[in-house]
């Protein structure tokens, strides 16, 4: 951290849903930079802004409903707070779940740095028929309590000034603090005096003694490491006779909560029904909920092929173009010099660029499903069909939108919460048939199978599916031990979209796309098109080729040509290079040779390998991101197995039954 | 005392208690379920997972989870 004095550091804590990353992207614009945590998979997003001449840094810190270490987010957020000593926390809440979105606070408190409230979705809170004083509120906290309605910029300003009154000490802080029972109150002076002298400095022994009755599996472990045996034995023994003091603790917060905002809120008549609630009595509906949900799919659908797909081919042919235009102007060059750049660099940037399309719409489409709050009502609604393969409604959308592409498949799991559930959501993505995918389908089907080629799609189709779900299924018991993600899901308020923060949402997604995926995907794609152009410059001679020849015998298990072998190999750049593959090494007329070479038994193995193959390489590239090399080496791994597997079963059992 | 998922749509129950380990216990309370808390049921389709409303909020709970939470009726009678 640089000179405190010249930028302050301010931290922006808060649950889930209350606004927080749109007073994030109100405050630095684009001065903002998203990472990962170090270590971690859990975004970061890190910014600056100016006022008053004094730059300031923001750290937005990940949504959490509390601070116990129960998961990586809450970890985060404490130890950011103990370890960085931030000059202010701006805790955000969200006005109009007011008693709820305070119980962070109460945690906060605790903690040894000066705390700014704000009370977010005022408007929001006044729609649904909540009156909030903040001076009152402020008069009982004891801190700095600030409105705001951070969708349409109102009390941006009062944050600011507040923001600097308190970095430059001009704010008196005098906080309020829950207390818990004197029975329990008693037990944790006793732990304190215990874990007090072997504490490393950085935390308050108050608190820990107080996270150690809430179990709090961090915070045991520091302490039993650091103690004798026999002090370990006294502490054990007083959390195991007071095992009950995480609810009572919990409890005195509330009470503390519902003491503070007693003055300051007045509630609507009880039994009048919400805005929220009278939507949710339709959208949440088992029928009709779902009939919207299905029309709100298909309205997806409809955005991203009507306008997502013919962009892409635009831009597909446009790099086409872009590649012929090179050839001629580097005519006296050395022929694989131009190769090189109309073929591979162009090819591989083009290939890039021709996902972004798809991929804008995408992050579109999640941005408003999340911040409307239909997206949690979304995985409501899916969570009965999702729940035997172990994943959590959330896991729904991601999947469904992999039938567009796999890459944004993958990248959607963010909004998964558990580790878990969002590594078998990544693991799955790739069995959803794309739309690449299904173009190689429908060019190869018919000229194999003519009438019953709509019939073969649908199963191959099918099929992909019945896999996804049984090696669901399969994943959840042995790699998870068949342990339920619990589905326990806050259904945020429904409030319009704000335009802002969907910009900046598309707008990075796509940023971190380009500047990780983007480059592996780039690397592969030359290293395939080096390949197949040396050592003499005809891919039908090339070492991709030869490569093909040497996989002959695993080929012969499968009734698979050398050609298809290269083929499938190809399309791991991306899928639709099968047919063009397939057609530089069969000559120009597929329709007569491929079923020439291929028998219906074999043709049908190699669709069904096509379908279930290692996924692309611009899929594997953002596993890679998402998950990790490790992951991401398995998916390939896993299958690259299924697939070989799935095609020696198909063919062979169509050999038995004559077809071969 | 009866398991949260007894109740049908618009009734009302008070928390008593929470089954389950520390992890469970900590991410309920942290979302406003503590002994004492009014829960609404605000649907109940009798299979999938049900939303209720505590302290404002509308959480979507499993039947396993709404299992795992005891209440009382807001009078201390029996449930219809």
């Amino acid at each position: 951290m640089t000179d405190e004095r010249s930028s302050p550091v301010i931290a922006l804590a808060g649950q889930p849903n209350v606004g927080k990353s749109t007073i994030f992207n109100w405050l630095t614009g684009l001065n903002q930079h998203v990472g990962n945590w170090p270590g971690k998979t859990i975004e970061q997003k890190i910014g600056t802004f100016t006022h008053n001449g004094r730059q300031y840094t923001v750290v937005d810190l990940p949504g959490t409903y509390s601070l116990t270490a129960n998961s990586e987010e809450e970890r985060i957020t404490r130890d950011y707070i103990l370890r960085e000593r931030p000059d202010v926390v701006v805790a955000v809440a969200d006005a109009a779940v007011l008693e709820r979105s305070l119980y962070l606070l109460t945690e906060l408190i605790a903690l040894p740095v000066p705390i700014i409230l704000v009370l977010n979705m005022m408007d929001v809170a006044e729609h649904e028929g909540i009156q909030i004083e903040p001076k009152v509120l402020q008069a009982a906290l004891g801190i700095p309590v600030v409105p705001m309605s951070a969708t349409h910029g109102v009390g941006m300003d009062r944050l600011l000034s507040t923001i600097e009154a308190t970095v430059d000490g001009r704010i008196p802080y005098t906080p309020s603090r829950p207390h818990i029972s004197p029975e329990h109150q008693e037990v944790a002076e006793k732990l304190k005096a215990i874990v007090a002298p072997i504490l490393p400095d950085l935390y308050p022994p108050d608190w820990v003694a107080l996270k150690l009755l809430e179990g709090d599996g961090e915070m045991i472990a520091l302490v039993r490491e650091r103690l004798s045996p026999e002090q370990w034995k006294a502490v054990d023994a007083l959390l195991y006779r007071h095992e009950d003091a995480v609810l009572d603790i919990a409890s005195a917060r509330y009470a503390w909560i519902e003491r503070m905002i007693r003055a300051a809120v007045t509630r609507p008549r009880v039994g009048q029904v919400s805005f929220t609630g009278r939507l949710d009595n339709v959208l949440t509906h088992p029928l009709w909920g779902m009939l919207i949900l299905l029309a709100v799919l298909g309205g997806v659908f409809w955005l991203t092929y009507t306008i997502g797909a013919p962009l892409q081919g635009w831009m597909g042919d446009w790099a086409q173009k872009l590649a012929d235009l090179s050839r001629q102007q580097l005519a006296a060059a050395p022929p694989w010099l131009t190769a090189l750049i109309a073929d591979g660099l162009i090819g591989g940037v083009g290939l890039v660029i021709t996902f972004l399309p798809i991929l804008i719409i995408f992050f579109a489409v999640m941005a408003v499903l999340e911040d409307t709050g239909y997206m949690a009502r979304i995985a409501y609604l899916t969570d009965r069909f999702m729940h035997a393969m172990g994943l959590h409604g959330k896991s729904f959308i991601p999947l469904l939108l992999g039938f567009g592409c796999n890459v944004p498949a993958v990248l959607g799991t963010r909004i998964i919460e558990t580790k878990r559930a969002r590594l078998l959501t990544i693991l799955l993505a790739p069995l959803v048939p794309c739309t690449a995918r299904m173009a190689v389908i429908t060019v190869l089907t018919p000229l194999f199978f003519h009438s019953y080629a709509p019939l073969i799609a649908w199963g191959l189709v099918t099929m992909n599916v019945i896999v996804l779900a049984l090696l669901g299924i399969l994943l959840h018991r042995l790699l998870f031990h068949g342990e339920q993600a619990s589905f326990i899901m806050e259904l945020p308020l429904y409030h319009l979209p704000n335009l802002r923060t969907i910009g900046l949402y598309v707008w990075q997604n796509l940023l971190a796309f380009l500047q990780k995926a983007g480059s592996t995907i780039l690397l592969v794609s030359l290293l395939v098109w080096a390949l197949a152009y040396f050592p003499g410059g005809v891919q039908s001679e090339s070492y991709l080729v030869a490569f093909g020849h040497a996989l002959e015998p695993l080929g012969r298990l499968m009734g698979l040509s050398w050609q298809a072998l290269t083929a499938l190999l190809t399309s791991f750049v991306a899928k639709e290079n099968t047919i063009a593959t397939l057609g530089i090494l069969y000559g120009s007329d597929l329709a007569a040779a491929l079923p020439h070479s291929l028998s219906p038994a074999s043709a049908l193995a190699f669709l069904v390998v096509q379908m279930l193959f290692v996924p692309c390489a611009a899929t594997v590239a953002v596993i890679r991101q998402e998950a990790g090399n490790r992951w991401a080496l398995f998916s390939v791994a896993l299958l690259l197995f299924i697939s070989v597997l799935a095609g020696i079963l198909v063919y062979q059992l169509g050999a038995v039954l004559g077809l071969g | 005392m009866y398991p949260l998922i007894k109740l049908k749509a618009n009734q009302r129950g008070v928390i008593r208690a929470l089954r389950g380990g520390h992890r469970f216990i900590a991410r309920m309370a942290s979302l406003g379920f503590t002994p004492g808390a009014v829960v609404t049921m605000t649907r109940n389709d009798g299979f999938g997972p049900v939303i209720v409303s505590v302290r404002g909020t509308r959480v979507a709970l499993g039947r396993g989870e709404a299992n795992r939470v005891l209440i009382v009726t807001p009078q201390g009678g029996h449930l219809d």
